[in-house]
């Protein structure tokens, strides 16, 4: 039996697609969760230092270990760093390293997409086997090998992202320019004579970077945890520096003693992934084209 | 015609490789195919699904190499040309293709859509936004139309978003692949008409291809019938309608069923279905579905010309001149 | 009895912009052994019309009224969508435009047949030989070997009347044919349809096509039901309604067939402007905005006009305009 397709008549859309995607997104209550969760972990690494009067750096011997109090909301950790502070300045770090490697691994995916997509079969043949050989290390792996030669630091964490991210967005690319570049459309501007460098740019890329960009979002999570696990192994960021991976690495040691240090490091990082997850998953649904019109 | 022809196709073979390593081959999607468009012709090239129709037509646009012959456009020969020789080729040549709403990018706005050939040919001081309004204006669409997208319009519009495109540049040849294709029996006519129109403003000639010969019957001034990558007749319109000689020709022309329900239908059948380009018939290649076919068919190519055919149907004759021998032949 | 009733179908689909009146106040029968052809463009209703029928309508699809009787028994919308499975197939078949919907890309297409038989407690030599026979009866060459071939071995053309044959293999009550040979080549669509009249009779099955292709329509059907904008604008013996049309809109349509055109012209005829907005129905005649008879007197309700032994059309002018 055949699937019972859309049977509403196409009518114009007096609205744009973009409004109308949004109106659907704050339908759907789990989005709604995973945009406030998203909202306020920003919000925390926005105004980190309106939040918190304490510098998240300032060692104070003297209020080691301490519980949460209402001079620190979260405690302290075993220097006497005012743990509330480093959680948002950590949530500015974990933020940064997921947008900025994320943007980047997507600017250089789609560019190598488009190129094994479009390009000859030989250059094709030769950047899947590269993509697939990278794809096959471990995160770890790379990981550990990367910070032998660079040292640990945040350049090292966004190396690795890069890394680990490049191969599947450039073979989402490379698939829907294999996929659209035999569309009637692009056939009719080669016709009319448009550049190689212009299909591209104008008639392939817009068509395969909305998908991406919603795949993308439901990595930031993946990233975040990279970045926390990096740095909890001493990998990635470096001391004094907050990290929600570092905070739980101090944390775990005196768990059984002190379990606040540990907890404010591990909530943060439960609450963005959550929050990433629900609002990437509500707007993959939102934006897919099957289900238009519900 | 002492004016030379805008397009020249002389002999033009497209041929297809196929095969693995060992048993590399080819076959001809295009076998050997000559005619010419005058300046202001209207010029059919009909078929069924198979017939190398579209190939042919894609060849003429220069997206598909030919293998023999030559193609001349305005005077110089344009096969085996390079992208950048092409290019400014690609300002007089045009081609719509079959899909109304596919052919169009999805995502640019209907003005950006009409106005692109001005981007790739250079805009040459030109205000896009009034470009674009004046070609909608010109294909009867409203100028407020340039805001909206593809999937936002009938197939009747996006088509003429098409023609608009089309003629953007001033062209003096546009192919139209299958243009009333995937369009509903109303806005068909819009499109003819519309088509019809701009040439003679316009003073464009065309080449249309269809598989529908009764579109052809009011647009063309010249129609060709391909099988097999050939062609089995080529004449004026109006007499091939009248007193189509080739059978194949007539079993097109018998095949179209009519909405009138009392008409009792002298249909010419087909059997059997078109044969693979791998492996086709010796001799007359429509010979394994004539309804009059002879020894002969199967053993000797058909003459040239204009009829391609050893027995070709009397004027008005529903059998060939050969099998009627009552038949008074006028 | 007909087999198939339908009865003031009223069909809504929810969407943002509020609710679209797709299927407003349809009636008509499919006759015992009657081949009834619906006509309409994109637009009208044609595929919300057999998805209702079929309960498959999208999710944000409701019938909020009518009457679907299938034989007399079954009313449609009132079933379960288990009840609903039971008919599909074995007494509603269908058959869509493209037969790759139909056919099972990785199974042969003996496999796909026999497996159709499921219901059937016999034997699987037995099931083969039918299914053998019903590719016979398609005209497919070679009926025997073309068993054990896989669909993409086959033509378009060969595909379709295989899935044509999978469709009658179960001999059911109705068969809907959803455009089926508008995809193929005009030769074929001749031999396509011809085939279709044969099976019908020798089957004794009802047929509901659906085509925007009129003439396919005058040479197959025995009665015809003409759609616009979701409404049955005419409907009547397929002679009455093509030689004395009383709706504007069929004689529109019927004038812009090419094929109709026997004088070549340079100017062919069209219908100019577009089918309304269905979130905002005019409250009077559906077609009003276009019909060059259009007059004060269509801006109220229409309801459909008698002309004659079950023709009848949704006109106020039809009654004064068609000579009896």
């Amino acid at each position: 039996m055949s699937e019972a397709t859309s049977n509403a008549p196409a009518a114009p859309r007096p609205q744009s697609e973009f409004i109308r995607s949004l109106k659907r997104l704050l339908r759907e209550p789990l989005g709604v969760l995973g945009l406030a969760l998203v909202l306020l972990v920003i919000f925390g690494a926005v105004f980190a230092d309106l939040l918190s009067q304490w510098d998240p750096t300032r060692i104070n011997p003297r209020v080691r270990f301490e519980g949460p109090s209402g001079e620190h909301l979260l405690g302290t950790d075993q220097l006497g760093r005012d743990l509330f502070a480093r959680v948002l300045h950590g949530g500015r770090i974990a933020l940064y390293v997921a947008l900025v490697s994320t943007a980047v691994s997507l600017a250089i995916g789609i560019v190598l997409g488009l190129i094994a997509g479009y390009g000859p079969r030989w250059l094709d043949n030769l950047m899947i086997l590269l993509f697939d050989a990278m794809k096959s290390f471990p995160t770890v792996m790379l990981a550990l090998a990367l910070v032998t030669i660079v040292g640990p630091s945040l350049t090292a964490v966004m190396i690795v992202v890069v890394l680990v991210n490049v191969p599947g967005y450039a073979r989402i690319v490379r698939t829907q320019t294999i996929a659209i570049k035999s569309s009637e459309f692009v056939t009719a501007a080669q016709s009319a004579g448009a550049s190689t460098a212009r299909i591209l740019r104008v008639h392939i890329m817009p068509n395969v970077i909305g998908p991406l960009v919603i795949l993308a979002s439901m990595d930031i999570p993946v990233v975040i945890a990279i970045e926390a696990g990096m740095s909890f192994l001493g990998l990635g960021v470096r001391p004094p520096t907050p990290s929600w991976g570092s905070i739980l690495n101090d944390g775990f040691a005196q768990i059984r003693e002190t379990p606040w240090i540990a907890i404010a490091g591990g909530v943060p990082i439960i609450v963005t992934t959550l929050g990433f997850t629900f609002l990437g998953e509500t707007l993959r649904d939102v934006f897919d084209p099957r289900l238009k019109g519900r | 015609m002492s004016e030379a022809p805008i397009l020249s196709v002389d002999d033009v073979q497209v041929a297809f490789p196929v095969g693995g390593m060992l048993n590399r081959g080819a076959i001809l999607g295009v076998a050997g195919v000559s005619f010419s468009v005058q300046r202001g012709e209207t010029f059919a090239l009909v078929g069924e699904s198979g017939s190398g129709k579209t190939t042919l037509a894609r060849a003429i646009n220069g997206l598909q190499e030919i293998s023999e012959g030559a193609i001349t456009f305005d005077g110089g020969r344009i096969d085996g040309l390079g992208k950048r020789q092409m290019k400014p080729i690609r300002k007089r040549m045009s081609m719509m293709f079959q899909d109304p709403v596919g052919s169009l990018s999805p995502r640019m706005t209907v003005g950006d859509l009409v106005t692109e050939p001005f981007r790739i040919h250079g805009t040459e001081g030109r205000n896009l936004r009034d470009e674009a309004a004046r070609l909608l204006t010109l294909v009867g669409l409203p100028a407020d139309f340039a805001a909206r997208y593809p999937h936002q319009l009938s197939g009747g519009q996006a088509r003429r978003v098409g023609v608009a495109r089309a003629i953007a540049l001033d062209p003096a040849l546009i192919i139209a692949d299958e243009p009333t294709a995937g369009l509903d029996v109303s806005v068909q006519g819009e499109v003819l008409n519309l088509l019809n129109d701009l040439r003679e403003r316009l003073g464009l000639a065309m080449v249309i291809i269809t598989h529908n010969l009764h579109v052809v019957h009011h647009v063309a001034d010249r129609t060709a019938v391909m099988y097999l990558g050939r062609f089995v007749e080529m004449g004026e319109t109006e007499t091939m309608f009248a007193n189509p000689r080739h059978p194949y020709t007539a079993a097109l022309l018998s095949a179209n069923p009519e909405p009138d329900p009392d008409k009792t239908h002298d249909r010419i059948t087909l059997p059997a279905e078109v044969p693979s380009l791998l492996a086709r018939p010796p001799g007359c290649e429509f010979h394994t579905r004539c309804p009059w076919a002879q020894d002969r068919c199967s053993r000797d190519a058909p003459p040239g010309g204009d009829v391609a055919c050893h027995y070709p149907l009397a004027p008005g004759a529903r059998a060939p001149v050969a099998t009627q021998v009552t038949e008074p032949v006028t | 009895m007909s087999t198939l009733s339908i009865t003031g179908l009223n069909v809504y689909f929810s969407t943002e912009d509020g609710p679209l009146h797709a299927l407003k106040d349809v009636s008509f029968d499919v006759p015992e052994r009657k081949i009834v052809g619906i006509v309409g463009e994109s637009g009208c209703g044609k595929s919300t019309l057999i998805n209702a029928i079929l309960g498959l309508l999208a999710d944000n699809g409701e019938v909020r009224s009518g009457q679907i009787l299938f034989e007399g028994v079954h009313d449609l919308p009132q079933l379960s969508a288990a009840q609903m499975q039971d008919l599909r197939g074995p007494r509603i078949a269908t058959v869509f435009q493209d037969p790759m919907g139909a056919l099972n890309p990785v199974l042969s297409v003996g496999q796909q047949m026999i497996n159709i038989q499921y219901r059937d407690r016999v034997s699987k030599a037995q099931k083969a030989a039918r299914a053998v026979e019903m590719l016979k009866l398609v005209r497919i060459p070679d009926a025997g070997s073309a068993l054990h071939r896989y669909p993409h071995q086959f033509s378009g053309g060969m595909k379709q009347r295989i899935a044509i044959a999978m469709a009658l293999m179960m001999e059911p009550a109705l068969l809907i044919a959803d455009e089926p040979t508008t995809a193929l080549d005009a030769t074929l669509e001749v031999t396509t349809i011809e085939l279709l009249k044969d099976l019908q009779q020798s089957i004794g099955c009802s047929v509901m096509f659906i085509s925007h292709h009129l003439g396919v329509i005058a040479e197959l059907c025995d009665e015809v039901a003409v759609m616009y904008a979701g409404e049955v604008v005419e409907r009547g013996s397929v002679r009455d309604v093509f030689h004395a049309p009383a709706h504007p809109y069929t004689r529109r349509l019927l004038e812009c067939d090419p094929a109709r055109q026997t004088e070549r012209t340079r100017v062919l005829p069209t219908i100019p402007g577009e089918i309304p907005d269905l979130r905002a129905r005019p409250p009077g005649c559906v077609f009003a905005a276009r019909c060059l008879q259009h007059h004060g007197g269509c801006d109220g309700p229409q309801g459909e006009v008698m002309l004659g032994a079950g023709h009848a059309a949704r006109c106020n002018l039809a009654a004064v305009e068609v000579p009896a």
